[in-house]
């Protein structure tokens, strides 16, 4: 008895969402490809370098957007119905979102392809940014409102089946992997509201020519709004996995039940209110707000470094159990033989890292060294690229088998992958932070100007440009072997017995005070700082006119 | 609540390091007066449409202004900076220069390759922000955001010369408003 015989019915909701997920995830991944070999001057072959921009916006669309909210509902499915012991309430309410998120993704992946083809009216590149006045088909935006608006519903889904679950259990505490799912849910209702403001009130009404000219300021800081509390969207699904999952496939508990909800309020609490250390270079935005979005976003260094405590300390638990000893020597007692586990862990240690590189970019005056250089991406392929990305692989790797109820099909090619992985965007991540210190700037595809020549502070441009073609070209190699176990256990595997047991943690939900579940007192706070961080500035922009001062479009 | 003793010295390690780096970020900010765009005159905002017809951005350039600091009024716009391509944006050694940057078209980035100088031009907004340029020679100016078909082309080039070898006859005339 595993996963798919208890919950059939999740099980099919799950599986439907991880083929979503992976196929963007393998059109994503062949851009970026494509992107690596273009812009390091490699081979410029597949696509020209006006082309290259549409390349850019499906690989940051499909990857940053439809692969990680494909994977979250799944993976989040997945945890409610075990964790609370239910089937979803209605599955045709499940499927009508799942529906609803698919064909806005289809939507918005024929708006951008249509600009690779000649000849079509259809094209978006505009980036998975979209800052009007740059303007794209309206289907790119429509798909994108549908994408948000189904993910919303997926949240409504899970909030109902805690609800019935409550009546239930009036006196017992959420269960820990259910209150994961809660709060990453709570912070996304208050940020995505920005994002589908902007796309739904701005953008549509503009891209279909009913209002002319647009405020560029006001839907990019909408945006942003979005665009860092997104992050923690990401990020938050692979910490429910550090926290509930890698303690168990470290031999060992989870340290601490409360400390954990803890983690999860100050996201809620901290996340979405920083929005403005992404426009620390703009106009329009006065200085003590980004003052302000200073303090913030290192206050959210705090839960991320409790996340370092609690998932290292319990692997060091793990690995003793396991018989390991000594200060540093335990490490070598952990299964490095075991791919999910070494993907979890690989994704922990490379976080740590694109943890020191976002430090630099919350620090107002020192980002201005590298705000939109190279240096970004090598932050968040860190972040998003490894800390999410390779963390939802490898847990595939786990999970696939209790949704099949067969095992793993190509263990060795699945142990190969997140190392792979992780070879790869050591290459790719160190070359693009160094070359975002020479002033190499992101999203171009050829970062070589007649005018210009960079004085790199550590190594050269040429030594910088073949290990990002080769880091990148890795990275694709990991992919694939990712692709083909998945594919392979998808239907094929042995039957046997699948290991899908979560044992209880050190310091278990008895210790945890009755405050940290009350969803009330916690959303309500995150409001409040939501409204003393953007009610000023966004009255300021808003107060002229919605669409003024208005700019022209530029239909790309 | 149960938190192990190790747990609550790292939290409290950790308080301590985020409490230096905003430390750091102000000393920087307030002490070595490291400063960002939109700092002094925010709330100003331009019409896209007529910006390159009328006023200051209608005739781009250096200015002189009071205390012998200079304005650099300029144009980001599609594919090209106004002063800085084709010909170099020539400013003093030493001098304190205010740049005043939009842009009528789309958003574009302004960066000064190997400084911090590093701003955005939005349509409709003013990136102001004062810096000085310590030492001469040429410096390479890049658009880095995405600004449409032809983005990796927009580029130009700023020359700083000795004080006392600036040619004042590159400035533009302000009587031109």
């Amino acid at each position: 008895m595993t996963f798919v015989d208890r919950y059939p019915d999740a099980t099919r909701i799950v599986k439907a969402s991880f083929i979503v997920a992976f196929t963007a995830l393998g059109i994503g991944g062949l851009f970026g490809l494509i992107q690596a070999l273009h812009r390091t001057g490699t081979f410029r072959g597949i696509v020209s370098s006006v082309q290259y921009y549409d390349v850019l916006t499906g690989h940051g669309v499909l990857l940053a957007l439809v692969f990680t909210t494909f994977f979250i509902v799944g993976l989040y499915q997945w945890g409610v119905s075990r964790s609370l012991e239910r089937e979803p309430e209605n599955m045709t309410f499940a499927w009508s979102w799942f529906w609803m998120m698919t064909v806005g993704t289809v939507l918005t992946t024929i708006a951008i392809l249509g600009g690779l083809i000649p000849g079509t009216e259809i094209s978006a590149a505009v980036l998975y940014t979209f800052y009007p006045p740059l303007q794209a088909h309206p289907l790119f935006y429509i798909g994108a409102a549908l994408l948000v608006v189904g993910s919303w519903l997926a949240a409504a889904d899970w909030f109902w089946s805690f609800r019935k679950w409550r009546q239930k259990n009036p006196d017992a505490t959420i269960p820990l992997q259910t209150y994961m799912v809660l709060f990453t849910m709570l912070m996304w209702y208050v940020c995505s509201i920005g994002v589908a403001l902007e796309v739904v009130v701005l953008l549509i009404p503009w891209s279909l020519g009913l209002v002319t000219n647009i405020d560029p300021l006001l839907p990019r800081t909408l945006f942003w709004y979005f665009g860092h509390a997104v992050v923690y969207f990401w990020l938050l699904p692979a910490y429910f996995v550090w926290y509930s999952i890698l303690p168990k496939l470290s031999g060992g508990r989870l340290f601490s039940d409360s400390l954990t909800r803890i983690v999860f309020i100050l996201f809620l609490l901290l996340s979405t209110p920083i929005g403005f250390h992404h426009q620390y270079a703009d106009p329009g935005i006065t200085l003590g707000y980004k003052i302000w979005a200073v303090i913030s976003t290192l206050l959210i260094l705090l839960p991320s470094l409790m996340t370092a405590f609690t998932v290292i300390s319990s692997m060091e638990h793990g690995a003793r159990q396991r018989g390991g000893s000594g200060y540093f020597a335990w490490m070598g007692a952990l299964p490095w033989n075991r791919p999910a586990f070494v993907g979890c862990a690989l994704a922990g240690i490379m976080f740590a890292a694109g943890g020191f590189s976002g430090m630099i970019n919350a620090s107002l005056n020192i980002d201005m060294l590298i705000h939109n250089t190279a240096w970004i991406p090598g932050h968040f392929h860190l972040t998003v690229g490894t800390a999410s990305a390779l963390t939802f692989m490898a847990i595939t790797y786990w999970i696939l088998p209790q949704l099949t109820g067969r095992n793993l099909k190509f263990k060795k090619l699945a142990l190969a992958q997140p190392y792979t992985w992780f070879a790869g965007m050591t290459l790719m991540s160190n070359a693009l932070h160094r070359a975002g210190l020479a002033g190499i700037p992101r999203r171009v595809s050829e970062p070589e100007y007649r005018t210009v020549t960079y004085d790199p502070p550590f190594g050269t441009v040429s030594e910088m440009q073949w290990q990002v073609a080769l880091g990148g070209t890795i990275l694709f190699i990991s992919l694939i072997f990712f692709l083909v176990v998945v594919v392979a256990s998808w239907r094929g595997g042995e039957e046997g017995p699948i290991d899908d047991t979560l044992p209880a943690p050190l310091s278990g939900p008895e210790h945890s005070p009755k405050i940290l579940d009350n969803m009330k007192l916690w959303i309500g706070i995150a409001i409040v700082l939501v409204l003393l961080a953007y009610t000023l500035p966004l009255a300021d922009m808003v107060m002229d006119g919605l669409f003024s001062p208005g700019a022209p479009p530029s239909p790309v | 609540m149960h938190i192990h003793r190790f747990e609550k010295l790292w939290i409290g390690l950790s308080l301590f390091l985020i409490a230096c780096f905003i430390g750091i970020v102000m000393f920087g900010f307030t002490v070595l007066d490291l400063k960002v765009p939109g700092g002094d005159r925010s709330g100003k905002t331009v019409d896209p449409k007529t910006v390159m017809a009328e006023g200051p951005f209608s005739n781009p350039g250096v200015r002189e202004a009071e205390n012998g600091e200079y304005d650099v009024y300029m144009l980001a716009q599609k594919f090209l900076f106004r002063p800085s391509s084709g010909q170099p944006l020539v400013l003093p050694k030493g001098k304190r220069v205010t740049f005043h940057i939009t842009s009528p078209d789309v958003i574009h980035g302004f960066e000064v390759v190997g400084t911090n100088i590093n701003a955005m031009a939005i349509p409709g907004q003013i990136a102001t922000f004062t810096t000085i340029f310590p030492k001469t020679g040429t410096y390479g100016v890049i658009c880095h955001e995405y600004c449409g078909a032809a983005h990796h082309t927009m580029q130009g080039q700023i020359k700083v010369v000795p004080a006392s070898e600036y040619d004042e006859s590159n400035l533009v005339s302000t009587s031109a408003n």
